[in-house]
C-alpha cells in the first residue's frame, strides 16, 4: 500500500457558506467537497479518483452544532458524529441517531466525520473501489454479481445492474425519524425528505444522492413526529470497530400504552438506500409490542429479496434483527 | 556531490542511521525533503502557481506548544509533516488509511488519525504527539509509565498511538471502567494483540487497580 503524498490538488479553505457555494459552482465537478475527509483522503491516496481542487468545509462554523428548530432540531452537515453521538438533546429525544452515530467506524473517525459526510459518501462495494470500470462507474458490467463475484456484503434488494449498498449508519436513523435534508445552491436553497435523498441504481446508477454537483448539503432537519418515542437500533458486522454494516436495523415506535400507534423499521445495507421496511411498518399498527407480534411479522421483511451467491445469510439477519427490534432485543 | 552531501556523509559515519535522518529532516532542510521525501513517488508537482482563494504554504502550526513554521502543500497530511518536515517520528504511519490508529494525535485535546487530517486544517488549534508528553525533565508521562509498569508494549510500533489515545481517554474521562477503556482504545489496532495489557496500564494509570487483569 502507497504511503506517500496525495496527488496534488488545490485546496481551498472558505470559512463561509456563500464563499464555498461560489467555489462550488466555479469549480463544477473538478471540485471535490471534504467534510472530515476520513472517506475521501481513501479516494484519492488509492488513485481511484483523482481530483484538482479540494473545497475543505470544516472552516465553516455556521454549519456546525445542533439547534431547536420550531418544535424539532436542526443539526448542521459539519456536526461530526462525536458530537452527535454526546448531544443532550438528541440523545434525549432522538436516540436512534446518536446510538446509530456512536457505531460509525472508529472513535478517532467519529471525531472527524460529520454527519453530512456520513450521508455523502460513496459505497464500500470493492470492484467500484478498487476502480474497475462497472456500471457504477461508467462501464457496462457489474463484478460483484458473478457467478465468481464475492458478493457477501452486497445487496439483497432492488439491485438493478449494480448491487452495491448504502455504507451509511446514520441514513437509516434519519430515514426513520422522517428526517429533511436541507440543500443549499447559487440559486436557494431546497429541502428534501431523507428518503427521497437516497438515489438506487435504477434512478441514477452513477450516484448515491440527489445532490448536483455545486451544491452543498447544510443541514438536517428532524421534525417532532418521532421525538422521545421508543427506539431500536442495531448494527451488525464483522468488526465491531471500523467495520461497515452487513445488515442494520433502525426502527421507531410510537405507542399508545401497550400498542404499536405508528412504526418506522429501515434497514442498512441490504440495498443502494436505506430500506424501509413498509409490510413490517404496516402489520404492527395496533399490535402489542412483544416477541409474539415479532414472530408473526419479522418474516413479512425478506418478502422480495433476491439473495446472491454470497449473501443468502443476509435474509434471516435481518428478519432476526427486525424481530429483535421489536421485542426490544 | 555538493558541500552539504559532503558534511552530511560525514556526519552520517558519526551518528546512528536514525539520529542521522531526524537531524536531516530538523535541521531545516525542508526545502528539499518535499522532493527528497515526497517526490519521487507521488509525482506532485513541484511549486505550482497560486491559484486565487487557495490555501498559501507557508504556514505556522502548533505543535507541543512551539509555534513551528513550515511549508506545507495543499494535499499534505499531518503525518507527512510531523514525521518528514518536523523530525516528529513518534507519530507512526502504520495503513495511512484511517484505519489502525498508529498516527494518532491529539488536536485541541480530541483524538485524530494524522494520516487523515491535513495539515492545512489544524493551522490556530494545537496540535500535541507522543513528544509531547513528557515531563519538563524528560520524564515519562505517568501513562507512558503505566505502560512500561505493565509491559505493554510487544513490538511497540502501535504504542504511540495508543498511549496517546490513553492520554486523550484520561483528559475526559479519569476514572474509565475498562469497558469505557476498551470502547475508547477501540480506535487504534495492535497487531502483537496486546490489548489487555494496554488496558491494564490505562487502568493503572487512573489507578483503578482492581481492574488490572493478569493472565490465569
Amino acid at each position: 500500500m502507497l504511503k506517500d503524498m496525495m496527488p496534488h490538488f488545490d485546496l481551498y479553505q472558505p470559512d463561509t457558506l456563500e464563499a464555498a457555494l461560489d467555489l462550488a459552482a466555479r469549480l463544477g465537478e473538478d471540485g471535490w467537497l471534504v467534510g472530515g475527509g476520513q472517506d475521501s483522503f481513501d479516494w484519492l491516496k488509492n488513485r481511484t479518483r483523482r481530483t484538482s481542487a479540494v473545497i475543505d468545509l470544516s472552516g465553516i462554523a455556521a454549519l456546525r452544532g445542533v439547534r431547536v428548530r420550531d418544535a424539532g432540531i436542526e443539526i448542521g452537515a459539519l456536526t461530526t458524529l462525536t458530537e452527535i453521538e454526546d448531544d443532550a438533546v438528541i440523545r434525549s429525544r432522538y436516540s436512534l441517531l446518536a446510538s446509530a452515530a456512536g457505531r460509525v467506524a472508529s472513535p478517532q473517525i467519529r471525531n472527524a466525520g460529520t454527519l453530512g459526510g456520513n450521508l455523502c459518501q460513496d459505497t464500500r462495494c470493492w470492484y467500484y473501489r478498487g476502480g474497475v470500470d462497472c456500471y457504477r462507474a461508467g462501464g457496462n458490467m457489474c463484478y460483484a454479481d458473478t457467478p465468481e463475484g464475492q458478493n457477501r456484503e452486497h445487496a439483497i434488494f432492488n439491485a438493478s445492474r449494480c448491487v452495491a449498498v448504502t455504507p451509511s449508519d446514520t441514513a437509516n436513523a434519519l430515514v426513520a425519524l422522517d428526517a429533511q435534508m436541507v440543500i443549499a445552491g447559487r440559486s436557494g436553497e431546497r429541502v428534501v425528505p431523507a428518503a427521497a435523498f437516497f438515489v438506487g441504481p435504477d434512478i441514477d446508477i452513477r450516484r448515491m444522492t440527489v445532490i448536483e454537483p455545486g451544491e452543498i448539503l447544510t443541514a438536517v432537519r428532524i421534525p417532532a413526529t418521532w421525538s422521545g418515542a421508543q427506539f431500536h437500533f442495531e448494527k451488525v458486522a464483522d468488526r465491531t470497530t471500523w467495520d461497515f454494516a452487513l445488515v442494520s436495523v433502525a426502527a421507531a415506535f410510537r405507542m399508545e400504552g401497550e400498542v404499536i400507534r405508528d412504526a418506522r423499521i429501515v434497514c442498512g445495507a441490504v440495498a443502494c438506500v436505506p430500506w424501509r421496511v413498509t409490510a413490517v411498518e404496516r402489520a404492527l399498527v395496533g399490535a402489542t409490542r412483544n416477541a409474539a407480534t415479532a414472530d408473526k411479522v419479522a418474516q413479512l421483511a425478506t418478502g422480495g429479496a433476491r439473495a446472491l451467491n454470497f449473501n443468502q445469510f443476509k435474509l434471516p439477519l435481518m428478519e432476526n434483527l427486525i424481530r429483535r427490534a421489536i421485542r426490544g432485543a | 556531490m555538493s558541500d552539504l552531501t559532503v558534511d552530511a556523509a560525514a556526519e552520517a559515519r558519526r551518528l546512528s542511521r536514525r539520529e542521522f535522518i531526524k537531524r536531516v529532516i530538523a535541521s531545516g532542510a525542508v526545502a528539499s525533503s518535499a522532493s527528497f521525501v515526497m517526490g519521487g513517488l507521488a509525482g506532485c508537482a513541484p511549486a505550482r502557481r497560486q491559484v486565487s482563494g487557495a490555501v498559501e504554504r507557508l504556514v505556522s502550526i502548533n505543535v507541543n506548544g512551539q509555534l513551528r513554521r513550515v511549508d506545507v502543500l495543499p494535499q499534505e497530511t499531518l503525518a507527512m509533516t510531523l514525521r518528514y518536515k518536523l523530525g516528529l517520528t513518534g507519530t507512526k504511519l502504520g495503513c495511512d488509511r484511517a484505519e489502525c490508529g498508529a498516527c494518532t494525535v491529539m488536536i485541541d485535546g480530541t483524538t485524530y488519525y494524522a494520516c487523515s487530517t491535513l495539515t492545512h486544517g489544524v493551522r490556530g488549534r494545537k496540535v500535541v504527539t507522543v513528544e509531547g508528553l513528557r515531563g519538563p525533565d524528560g520524564e515519562l508521562h505517568p501513562v507512558q509509565q503505566a505502560f512500561v509498569d505493565e509491559l505493554g508494549p510487544q513490538c511497540g510500533f502501535c504504542t504511540p498511538g495508543q498511549v496517546v489515545a490513553a492520554v486523550a481517554l484520561l483528559q475526559k474521562n479519569p476514572k474509565p471502567s475498562r469497558e469505557e477503556a476498551r470502547h475508547a482504545m477501540s480506535g487504534n489496532l495492535c497487531r502483537c494483540g496486546a490489548y489487555d495489557n494496554y488496558l491494564n496500564a490505562i487502568m493503572r494509570a487512573a489507578g483503578n487497580l482492581t481492574e488490572i487483569h493478569h493472565g490465569a
